[in-house]
């Protein structure tokens, strides 16, 4: 049905022509390009052409990609208007129903497998596995980015790989190794922990956040020196979810430059594509990187604030209570007494409300506690 | 980061003054045999023994009770020791040639718990020597010590080498004196030309001084010559012209003859008249077990008695062809001949004998013979030389330990039963003679309670040890064999295996006698008693093995016979697509079989698949057990014998878990098979094989530094659904207002399970049931509450519930028989779920959490072993904690309080290294009862206190504490005569100076060594929390990974080989 529409209509270029879907529902109607009106307007429209005026609704549209976007404010609905060619594609759903996995996933997948395939950013063999979900601003997931510039030395780098529902290995290796320090006795070797190896397509090497050779300096705000492979192996498998790493870059080039103080809180919170992906491409460590490793990691100093210390969305158990619902923990009011003094990142690129993250997260468990163990499901 | 540490350091001064009066860490006792003796030694007078061992280790026994240890700086084998009789002084000779002086000595005075002690005694080097090469002889072999011989006088010893020189060092500074050095060339001119022949005498194989005329030794050469030496005339008294190779020589006691041993088997008689200077032939000449080709007897001992003729011992000489690989012991005088036939190897020998230069005769009261695996006493002045009991060194490995348990606090009661059930077991067997090595006090009082040791063994028995004093030793032995039908005949009464193969062997040459009890054979390994749980107030046992049997006995004194009833607990639970790989289920005995009094098996469940039990837990109050294994776990009432529940774990994917038992092997058989069959598919195509090669090449290359693989855990993770813990509890978990019997489960994947319990006669049930209900009719009944799936994934590795106040539950009975104080159950409960990674207390019931400490994430180590202890302080009376003790991979303890869970201390405990040391960790528990007698009485230093094992080696059990309130050791004393100047000489050689010592020349050192009633904690079925003793799959992780990455390795390979053949630039 769809092919019917993909024919360029010449009629009019200036009028754009909607194709909303609700339910199983379709209602057509155009809109002019030229003067798309507000979003409420829009939003009011809708409502209006499906009759359901007290519905709350999420707004959805196909992209020129095929990538399902949200429109919820003005500059969305602008963009969506400007760029659909020739047609718009709507898909509208009840907020309270707002399951956004399915607004991402199921429904579209399933029936609209040519539009949709490119949801698949990263074309995965494995079709089974759900693609990358395209989620509503507000449930927007943290991913994957270079953290703290502002605080921490010029020749480190703090990575953050967030983890949180892709299917997406971390990805990478570590290794023991040795590397040179500035004391003020001289040049002294100490030992320390490396990046080994990336896997292909993993979250380390498909962020480009990390690279071979890079020295690891601290996992989760916990510095690694004196620490066994091991040790350090575990901690980052215990982090798993959130995992912060500082590193060295093996790669000096690339570092941000600074100018001043005032430039470098801009650059904090640099969010996925970093521009210094390059480094992961020159695996040698270069002797220049000697004399920027003067600053010995004690100098960092933490940014960081209480209040998020125990902000744990992302480490919450799952409860299935017999002849209940599947339920997230939550945690206490009263506090977890767990390490007061470890910190906790987080991004400086925070979007979400917890209320928000916990309920993906516990969308994210159920799917997962469903596939892993069909048979436990004694509902 | 910096702010961070500070801020959790930021201690409370008050409390860390708290926390110093509450723990304390201290390793107090080795029990057990030690690992690879190699060296034994008896000292007469002070009437001590000394073994060493391959690992460079000394332990001196006394009396029961009565211990030291010393290790030299270096781990090498002690091949030879020899005490200075009376001075509390030892020598020992190490493989790597070196000669070093020990000395017990009284340590500084210290502090232990607030109360001022005398220092520890110890042992001590004072000082070491080793000979210089040879002048002129390159080879250092020429001066390799073969022998040493101690003057009786103590000042003189004699070393013997292997160039066949002697040389003479002065005591105690080991100096050699320079002037003295007999070498070969002197011995040799005074030979007679026909029996030089050219060749050389060989080394030095024996030494033995005059035991009449001092002065005079016996220097007997390899090659078969026996000098009579005069040290004060530097001349050859006498020379005996052996022609056979010599192996050992030994003094009859009036100096009138002397018996030497030889590699063909043989011994002689050699008179030793003052007239002609030569003896060619020897008086008497025998080989015992001739005449065909006989094995060398090794050393050989000739002692005089009283009674009659002279008793002669002697180790080997068995025929080479027939008996060539026995360890064999004979013991001959007059008619009566007697081969000890051991499992082990004999290492040395000796026999307690009067030395008392007046008396006439050696009159043998025992001899001890050191295997390589135990210690065996033969009594011999009872007439069929039985054996006598060891009240230490007891071979714990006798057969390999599998599992341990540890009962604290056992009630009177009980532990008199399982002495006479343990009476009767032994019974005809030994004889009463009191223990022969008797030296020192063992000044430590008596144990206030009893502490009760369960070790399982791979034969399927568990050994019941007293652990109350510093000494382990043995009580009972269940069998748990002779419920199942095995290729053994079962037939044959394991009760008194010596009568029978007594009388055949009447005709038997050589008259072997089998001794000892180290077995390292087990008939069926599906036997292994994997997990042992016992109840001490309703002497219920639950053992479960490595078939996935799970045996309840109950106590027994009457022996009877009946027939055990049996169920099929099916795991599986009807899920398809998995088949079951490993063994067969063990086979049920379907006649009535004869149980000796002690525990009588009363129930066998045999779970299906038949894999090992991985965790076992009772409630003799409710009469349930609860059990689990790779595949799932069940709920089984023993009172009415009917299974209750029966719940599959298993993930779908999960296929490792059909292998069997959980060998790491297989897997690892497994991966390697699939990384060749990788390999092969590739060669088909040519263009492939190219790339594989450089694969294999980068992989090579690659896999050289170690890597490792950051990847958070998933859910088909091999081995997911192994249930590691499982707990009942009284709590609440439906609603707020109505507690009810529980059982907690936890699985390799971080998955809890909690079901409710209705339990006849209990909580809810009891109304109805004494309404008439009947027991008959009512059952127990599980209904599945909640589950929890922790996010990390990490293997919950104990649960815990804690009531209102925060405190651990009692165990069963202990509430209700006032044993100890009732639980809370006013205030909402709650649980606490340990996983390998972090610590978590939810609340009860709606499972909210409440606390955690995140331990991998902050300190790069994995939780293994966890147990709820109880410390008391030592500065205030009534003042006790109770804290979370919790083993790592790294071989440390951590302590955290509960329910907050904060940090208290840290201790390193164990060596990483050593896996299997901290997969056998089993802590003891406390309980209130004896919090609550020491707020009556007296007894106020060893009643709350903590303590814990694990195995240092497959023999040896090292025993610790945790409080600081006990005193760790025990005290003993020991009388020494030691010559006043003996301490002052050479300043150089005596780097240890040792303060005090000239003053007051006989020193009684009196030691705080090793003590046992250390503290003793009471518990009951003891650790709720399971610590027990078998490798998982998990304590050897890190050892494995290597393997694994390399697979992993290959795998990434494999990926990147489609990109580009550019891989061996990395």
């Amino acid at each position: 049905m769809n092919k019917n529409h993909r024919v360029p209509s010449n009629r009019s270029l200036s009028a754009v022509e909607v194709k909303s879907k609700f339910g199983a529902e379709f209602r057509r109607f155009s809109l002019d390009r030229s003067k798309p009106g507000r979003f409420d307007e829009f939003y009011g429209l809708l409502q209006h052409v499906h009759r359901i005026p007290n519905v709350e609704l999420l707004v959805g549209y196909a992209d020129v990609h095929g990538d399902l976007l949200p429109i919820n404010n003005d500059d969305n609905y602008h963009k969506a208007i400007s760029t659909a060619s020739p047609l718009l594609r709507l898909f509208l759903q009840r907020k309270e129903e707002a399951d956004h996995l399915a607004f991402g996933t199921d429904s579209l997948t399933r029936k609209k497998n040519t539009v949709l395939s490119a949801v698949l950013l990263r074309p995965d063999p494995n079709r089974k596995k759900p693609p990358v979900i395209i989620s509503l601003p507000k449930d927007f997931r943290p991913v994957s980015s270079i953290i703290d510039v502002d605080i921490l030395p010029e020749t480190h780098r703090r990575v953050r790989l967030y983890k949180h529902g892709q299917e997406k290995p971390l990805g990478f290796y570590i290794r023991d190794g040795s590397s040179v320090r500035v004391t003020p006795q001289g040049l002294e070797k100490v030992p320390g922990i490396f990046i080994s190896r990336m896997v292909p397509g993993g979250l380390a090497e498909s962020t480009g956040l990390l690279a071979v050779n890079d020295e690891v300096l601290e996992v989760n705000g916990i510095e690694v020196a004196g620490k066994s492979l091991d040790q350090v192996t575990d901690m980052m498998i215990a982090n798993s979810h959130n995992l912060i790493i500082t590193v060295k870059p093996a790669n000096q080039r690339n570092n941000i430059v600074r100018s001043g103080g005032g430039g470098g809180g801009a650059a904090s919170g640099s969010s996925g594509r970093s521009s210094d992906s390059g480094a992961s491409y020159y695996g040698y460590s270069s002797p220049g990187g000697i004399g920027a490793a003067a600053s010995t990691p004690s100098h960092i100093i933490q940014n960081f604030h209480p209040e998020e210390l125990e902000s744990d969305e992302d480490d919450e158990d799952l409860v299935i209570e017999a002849g209940g619902e599947a339920e997230l923990i939550p945690c206490a009011p009263s506090a977890s007494y767990s390490m007061p003094s470890l910190p906790r990142y987080e991004p400086h690129l925070n979007l979400r409300t917890a209320a928000a993250a916990a309920s993906s997260g516990s969308l994210a468990m159920e799917r997962r506690s469903l596939e892993e163990d069909g048979t436990v499901i004694t509902l | 980061m910096m702010k961070f540490r500070f801020r959790r350091q930021g201690t409370d001064p008050q409390r860390e003054k708290i926390k110093q009066e509450l723990f304390a860490f201290n390793k107090t006792v080795e029990h057990g045999f030690p690992h690879q003796p190699s060296a034994l030694a008896f000292d007469p007078k002070l009437q001590l023994m000394a073994i060493g061992t391959k690992s460079g280790a000394i332990k001196i026994y006394g009396a029961p009770g009565v211990e030291f240890t010393g290790l030299h700086k270096d781990t090498t084998a002690v091949t030879q020791m020899h005490f200075l009789p009376g001075q509390g002084r030892l020598l020992s000779l190490l493989d790597d040639n070196t000669i070093h002086l020990w000395e017990l000595v009284a340590g500084p005075p210290r502090e232990v718990g607030g109360v001022k002690r005398e220092g520890m005694v110890c042992l001590q080097e004072v000082c070491s020597y080793s000979l210089p090469g040879r002048p002129g002889i390159e080879s250092c072999s020429a001066t390799r010590v073969t022998v040493l011989l101690l003057l009786r006088s103590c000042e003189l010893l004699c070393v013997g080498t292997e160039g066949g020189g002697v040389y003479f060092l002065d005591l105690p500074r080991l100096s050699l004196k320079d002037g003295q050095t007999l070498l070969q060339d002197q011995v040799t001119q005074s030979l007679p030309e026909d029996y030089r022949c050219g060749k050389s005498l060989g080394p030095v194989e024996s030494l033995q001084e005059h035991p009449q005329q001092p002065g005079k030794i016996l220097i007997g050469y390899s090659r078969g010559l026996v000098v009579l030496w005069d040290l004060s005339t530097r001349h050859a008294n006498h020379l005996f012209l052996g022609k056979q190779q010599l192996e050992s020589l030994v003094w009859e006691r009036s100096g009138n003859s002397f018996v030497s041993s030889h590699s063909d088997g043989g011994y002689s008689v050699w008179a030793v008249a003052s007239g002609n200077p030569y003896t060619h032939q020897p008086v008497s000449s025998s080989i015992p077990y001739g005449p065909f080709p006989c094995k060398a007897i090794n050393k050989i001992l000739w002692r005089t008695a009283q009674s009659g003729s002279p008793v002669l011992l002697y180790s080997g000489g068995m025929p080479r062809a027939s008996y060539g690989d026995r360890h064999c012991l004979t013991i001959q005088q007059d008619k009566e001949h007697v081969t000890l036939d051991f499992t082990s190897r004999v290492i040395d020998f000796f026999t307690v004998h009067s030395v008392e230069l007046e008396k006439e005769f050696d009159d043998p009261s025992a001899l001890v013979v050191l295997l390589e695996e135990e210690l065996v006493v033969i009594d011999l002045q009872t007439p069929g030389w039985p054996s006598l009991p060891t009240p230490y060194l007891a071979p714990l490995h006798s057969s390999a330990i599998t599992c341990s348990c540890h009962v604290s606090n056992v009630p009177p009661k009980l532990w008199e039963r399982l002495v006479n059930a343990g009476k009767a077991q032994q019974g005809q067997q030994h004889t009463h003679r009191s223990w022969p090595i008797c030296g020192g006090k063992n000044m430590a009082p008596l144990p206030k309670q009893q502490e009760l040791l369960l070790t399982g063994h791979e034969d399927g028995t568990v050994r019941f040890w007293d652990a109350s004093g510093v000494a382990l030793t043995p009580i009972y032995k269940l069998s748990t064999a002779s419920v199942f039908h095995t290729d053994c005949d079962p037939s044959d009464d394991p009760q008194d295996p010596s009568n029978d193969p007594d009388a055949q062997q009447e005709e038997e040459w050589p008259p072997f006698r089998k001794v000892g009890c180290f077995d390292p054979y087990s008939d069926d390994p599906r036997l292994g008693i994997q997990k042992i749980s016992l109840c001490k107030y309703s002497n219920k046992l639950v053992v479960a093995g490595t078939a996935g049997q799970v045996i309840v006995l109950g106590l027994s004194d009457e022996r009877s016979d009946h027939l055990v009833d049996v169920s099929v607990v099916d795991l599986l639970q009807d899920r398809e697509g998995f088949t079951w790989k490993g063994h067969d289920r063990l086979e049920p005995r379907l006649k009535p079989a004869p149980f000796p009094p002690g525990f009588q098996p009363l129930v066998l469940v045999q779970c299906l698949p038949p894999a090992s039990v991985t965790a076992v837990t009772l409630h003799a109050e409710w009469n349930l057990i609860a059990f689990g294994t790779s595949h799932g776990f069940g709920l089984f009432d023993y009172h009415r014998r009917n299974a209750v529940l029966a719940r599959c774990t298993l993930h779908p994917n999960d296929s490792l878990a059909m292998e069997g038992p959980l060998s790491r092997v297989k897997s690892l058989k497994k991966s390697l098979r699939q990384s060749f069959r990788r390999i092969r598919k590739s060669r088909v195509s040519g263009k492939k094989r190219v790339q594989e090669a450089n694969a294999a090449l980068a992989e090579q290359e690659e896999v050289a530094p170690v890597q490792r693989r950051i990847e958070p855990r998933s859910a088909d993770d091999s081995l997911s659904g192994v249930v590691r813990c499982l707990c009942f509890a009284d709590t609440f978990l439906r609603d707020g207002t109505h507690h009810g019997p529980t059982l907690w489960a936890g699985t390799n994947s971080g998955s809890v399970y909690a079901y409710a319990l209705e339990v006849p006669g209990v909580g809810l049930g009891r109304v109805c049931e004494r309404s008439g209900a009947g027991e008959g009719s009512a059952c127990a009944e599980a209904v599945l509450g909640k589950e929890i799936q922790l996010m990390h994934r990490a293997p919950v590795v104990s649960i815990c519930v804690l009531d209102g106040r925060g405190k651990p539950l009692p165990d069963p009975y202990e509430a209700s028989r006032d044993l100890a104080t009732a639980p809370d159950m006013t205030n909402a409960h709650s649980v606490l779920i340990a996983s390998e990674e972090q610590l978590k207390v939810f609340s009860l019931p709606k499972v909210s959490a409440k606390t955690k400490f995140k331990l991998t994430a902050h300190e790069g180590c994995r939780v293994r072993k966890v147990a709820m202890v109880v410390f008391s302080s030592t500065a205030q009376e009534d003042y006790s904690e109770h804290t979370l003790v919790c083993l790592t991979n790294l071989g440390d303890m951590h302590l955290f309080s509960i329910p907050g869970l904060r940090p208290q201390v840290r201790y390193d405990c164990i060596r990483k290294e050593d896996i299997s040391g901290i997969a056998s960790c089993v802590f003891t528990k406390n309980g209130q009862g004896e919090e609550k007698k020491s707020h009556e009485g007296q007894n106020t230093a060893r009643d709350c206190s903590k303590v814990g094992f694990y195995l240092i080696s497959p023999s040896e059990y090292e025993r610790f504490s945790l409080s600081a309130k006990v005193l760790t050791e025990p005290l003993c004393s020991i009388h020494l005569d030691r010559p006043p100047h003996f301490c002052t000489l050479n300043v150089e050689s005596l780097p240890l100076s040792l303060p005090g010592q000239t003053e007051e020349p006989p020193s009684t050192l009196s030691s705080p060594l090793l003590d046992t009633p250390l503290d003793s904690p009471l518990s009951c079925a003891d650790l709720t929390l399971d610590s027990t003793g078998e490798l998982t799959v998990e304590d050897v992780r890190d050892f494995l990974t290597t393997v694994d990455e390399a697979e992993n390795n290959l795998k990434n390979i494999k990926e990147e080989e489609g990109r580009s053949t550019g891989i061996l630039i990395n």
